[in-house]
């Protein structure tokens, strides 16, 4: 059934003459092209891009298309990921012109209903984050990250504190300390204890009047709501640094907790995890952040503020007419086709349903956690909240099936891995994050898969996957002597 | 209740039992302290189905004019490109949509095919030996050239650029560098353009110089000798190109150029108010482990077939932390797709034809826009697909909001990054436009002079 040709590259399959596009006749009173661009800048030959036929070009990419594993078509229990299901109606109604096709430098007046669905958006994130300040222009959480580092260094500068420490813990995504780093903080770790938690003592170790800011995911990577999160906020208050909450889970937490109630002054969300935005094969995302009141003036412009019965693009909190803005981190306004998702996602489901997202992810979570804890290793205990991550260490040194091994072959079972090796504190971590729009039949048959691989033969685990268009990669060679690009034979 | 939600009561019941809870609360409580959780719900209206979020969506884009509703002459960094319906079909599917970062090599090679050849179309219209397969935007991308630059001249502190570089795109430069140890030099740009003073800039302390060709105001600028001035200084190029200017005009690599970035929205994505879009970057070969952002590369599986993974990871925050040489995770793939299936359908005779399209209708424009009493063309040399236009009496908004109630998005002003540009606008032709918008166009800029 399958098609081979598909894996040809669209250079492969070109052939000299073939073409799709066809312009309209030019018919103007103007000199010849070659007479309006100067000799010197033409470019000597054409370009080497490929010559096909429309129907080449669906065809390759309909068929490339089905070797992916999706959302749409699998489970896809990707932890820190948040995959769930992204709603179709978003899709219909975020590509109605009226969004799509607006100009970037378009007046303001002209769009105002646009600019209404950002407004509320802003003001929506601010309550599901008791965090005031809200700036929509980030493009991805790490850019967030980035950004609202770059509002505390200017709140310390503005201060004259001179703070050149970043804590970030030591199960952090990678992306905080290379964050923290990209705005010339030195990064230093904070540890975590066995039970997975903040250990306070390393963390008061660590504190003194250089620490500018502490990065804390919460609940944290290994899906648990650190319940010290009052005692760790007061103390880096205490030495005058700022926390900042990574807001990748936030899904766990809608409507039961908010990260400007437990103590951070600064986050960022993820609307491609937490509010459905469609994964793109890797982006696009978003990257909005929050934050205290004292720092909104700090925040990147423009922000979308509403005069009366209009909208604007405003420069913030600033009244004196000075401008304390870091400025911006981007061209443009942001992401918005993923920040109107995400306005219809939260519309969809209102502040109660809201609470039921993360209610359900946590329960099913937990359900899962309940089956697989009898199958591998669950270091952190026997509740999470919306992920848990297992170790895969005992069944490696009994068996020698690795975290890579079970993600390999539970890929033949038709169900996307698990993310494997992160966070870095579990040995041989498979992380695993259901979400609230998997049913219960699907954890059940997940489980079961993962139960009949640890059973399996060893050696069929290590050959694993069976099923996919390919085998393991070589990845040592591919980066030892990379091939990046195609090049004619 | 509206929503995705999938348990019944039955499922509920049966997995707390499971679990052993007796409630989720229950499980909450054992983890949230009581004194952090909420006490009252989110202040947040209750949720609509799909009907009625239908008609809300409806009307909030009913409020909007638009690159569809009106005729578009915006430029400056995003344009009116045409996009054929191919891209829109495929790129919907969701195998590539609802997918994530091909961490699973043996299920995503869809997407990593898709990234190598997207790679490979960016070598090739840059004439350059690498590309990543994505960063944000245009001007997060010129960033990442500047930071790239800085870290591959250690010890050099010195960023030169000038007022022909878009005025977004410079503004996010300063913002990144406050933070560390460099400076942007801004060279004015004159009506002879500013390849001199450039290069009179440039000495042993410069990382890089960063041009952008054709400029903000569509001009062609000297690339070639300011390429050779840095490189004598030891300085690297960044050049900021316009994907779709090559299909006519010399290519970075072509002209010396060491790192090249564009925006990328023009190849097949939605204008959408400014993003997602898509950052494209290529460099020269030696400066590969410099690269920021995910690289695919071919390799073999172990039967021996060929194949794709995530290549030169080392270089990323997943793995090197605080040492990686940027943060970025998410990236814009998507974007790169509908780039890759655009590229795919144009080829290399229908790129050079829209470029050429751009140019002669742009030149078309000056033309009849020189006709009307009111205006004044700036620059009357060369230019790609972008001119300024100054409004003799002086005011552009009054000019704007005529032509927007004639169903025409007229220009961009300039007021607001050039002050001694507040009577001017920047004009964009793209293929779309046709002779009968163009003339339309300057017959409502001439009428707008009948009004004063
Ligand atoms: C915990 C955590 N923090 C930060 C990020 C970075 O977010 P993004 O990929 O949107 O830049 C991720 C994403 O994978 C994450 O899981």
């Amino acid at each position: 059934m399958r098609n081979t040709q598909a894996t040809q590259l669209i250079f492969e399959m070109s052939r000299i003459g073939r073409r799709a596009t066809v312009l309209p006749p030019l018919d103007l009173p103007v000199p010849a092209v070659d007479q309006l661009v100067p000799k010197d800048h033409q470019a000597e030959a054409p370009l080497p891009l490929p010559e096909l036929a429309e129907g080449d070009v669906v065809r390759h990419f309909v068929n490339l298309s089905t070797l992916n594993m999706s959302v749409d078509t699998h489970f896809y229990p990707l932890g820190s990921c948040t995959m769930k299901y992204n709603p179709k109606r978003n899709e219909r109604l975020c590509s109605l012109p009226g969004f799509s096709a607006v100009h970037p430098l378009q007046d303001p007046a002209t769009i105002q209903g646009l600019l209404q669905a950002l407004y509320e958006l802003q003001g929506m994130l601010a309550e599901i984050s008791g965090l005031p300040g809200v700036s929509l222009q980030p493009a991805a959480g790490a850019h967030g990250e980035l950004t609202a580092l770059m509002v505390a260094a200017a709140y310390f500068r503005d201060r004259g504190e001179n703070r050149t420490v970043v804590l970030t813990a030591d199960s952090a995504h990678g992306t905080n300390p290379a964050s923290a780093a990209m705005v010339g903080y030195e990064t230093r770790t904070v540890k975590s204890r066995s039970n997975g938690l903040v250990d306070v003592d390393d963390l008061k170790s660590k504190l003194d009047g250089s620490v500018a800011v502490f990065m804390l995911t919460n609940p944290n990577t290994l899906g648990l709501f650190d319940s010290q999160i009052r005692e760790i906020t007061s103390l880096v208050h205490e030495h005058g640094g700022l926390i900042y909450l990574d807001g990748a889970n936030m899904n766990a937490i809608l409507g039961i907790t908010r990260p400007g109630d437990f103590g951070a002054d600064l986050m960022h969300y993820n609307p491609h995890k937490t509010f459905s935005g469609p994964h793109g094969g890797g982006g696009p995302g978003a990257g909005p952040i929050c934050v205290r009141d004292f720092l909104a003036k700090y925040l990147p412009q423009p922000i979308v503020m509403k005069n009366g019965d209009t909208y604007h693009l405003g420069t913030g909190e600033n009244e004196s007419g000075t401008n304390d803005s870091i400025g911006r981190v981007r061209s443009f306004f942001g992401n918005v086709g993923v920040l109107l998702r995400a306005y219809c996602y939260i519309r969809t489901y209102g502040g109660l349903g809201l609470r039921r997202v993360s209610e359900d992810a946590v329960l099913g979570a937990n359900y899962l956690l309940s089956r697989v804890k009898h199958i591998l290793d669950v270091p952190h205990g026997d509740r999470c909240m919306h992920e848990f991550v297992a170790s895969a260490s005992k069944i490696k040194k009994a068996r020698g099936l690795s975290a890579m091994d079970l993600a390999k072959r539970i890929l033949d079972y038709g169900f996307h891995a698990p993310t494997v090796y992160f966070p870095l504190v579990v040995d041989e971590a498979v992380m695993v994050e259901p979400t609230e729009t998997e049913s219960k039949e699907t954890l059940d048959a997940f489980a079961a898969a993962l139960f009949r691989i640890t059973d399996e033969a060893p050696e069929l685990v290590h050959e694993a996957p069976h099923s996919t268009k390919i085998s393991r990669p070589d990845d040592v060679t591919a980066s030892r002597r990379p091939i990046v690009r195609w090049t004619p034979e | 209740m509206t929503g995705y939600l999938f348990h019944t009561d039955q499922d509920r019941r049966e997995m707390l039992e499971a679990i052993g809870a007796a409630s989720v609360q229950e499980i909450i409580d054992a983890q949230v302290p009581a004194d952090v959780q909420m006490k009252v719900p989110l202040a947040i209206a209750d949720g609509l189905d799909e009907m009625s979020l239908e008609s809300l969506m409806r009307s909030l884009a009913a409020k909007n004019a638009s690159a569809a509703s009106h005729t578009c002459f915006l430029g400056g960094g995003a344009y009116d490109h045409f996009i054929p319906a191919a891209v829109d079909e495929i790129a919907s599917r969701g195998e590539f949509y609802t997918s994530y970062t091909p961490y699973q090599a043996e299920v995503s090679q869809g997407n990593l095919q898709v990234m190598f050849e997207y790679e490979t179309l960016v070598t090739q219209l840059t004439g350059l030996a690498v590309s990543n397969a994505s960063l944000y935007d245009g001007g997060s991308a010129t960033v990442e050239a500047v930071l790239m630059s800085l870290a591959a001249t250690k010890g050099r502190t010195k960023v030169v650029t000038t007022t022909a570089l878009h005025p977004q795109y410079r503004q996010t430069i300063d913002t990144y560098l406050e933070s560390i140890e460099a400076d942007a030099v801004v060279i004015e740009a004159t009506s002879n353009g500013t390849s001199e003073s450039m290069i009179a800039a440039i000495d042993s302390e410069t990382a890089c110089v960063v041009v952008q060709h054709p400029n903000f105001f569509g001009r062609y600028e000297d690339v070639q000798r300011i390429a050779d001035a840095a490189h004598q200084a030891g300085a690297i190029v960044v050049q900021v190109f316009d994907p779709v200017s090559v299909g006519l005009i010399k290519r970075p690599g072509d002209l010396g150029v060491d790192i090249a970035v564009a925006e990328g929205q023009s190849l097949g994505n939605h204008l959408c108010y400014g993003g997602p879009y898509l950052g494209m970057m290529a460099c020269r070969e030696d400066l590969i482990r410099r690269m920021p952002g995910r690289i695919a590369g071919q390799t073999t599986d172990r039967r021996g077939k060929r194949c794709w993974v995530l290549t030169l990871q080392t270089r990323e925050q997943h793995i090197r932390r605080d040492k990686a040489t940027s943060n970025i995770c998410s990236n814009q793939t998507l974007l790169a797709l509908r780039a890759t299936i655009h590229l795919s359908l144009l080829g290399p005779h229908g790129l050079r034809e829209t470029a050429e399209h751009c140019v002669a209708k742009t030149e078309y424009a000056r033309q009849q826009l020189s006709r009307c009493q009111r205006l004044e063309i700036v620059h009357t040399g060369p230019v790609f697909k972008e001119f300024v236009v100054r409004d003799r009496d002086g005011d552009v908004a009054e000019l704007m909001q005529t032509a927007f109630n004639q169903g025409i998005l007229a220009g961009v002003p300039l007021a607001s990054w050039y002050p001694e540009m507040s009577d001017c606008f920047l004009v964009a032709v793209t293929e779309k436009r046709s002779r009968a918008e163009i003339d339309r166009l300057a017959e409502v800029l001439s009428s707008s002079l009948a009004a004063v």
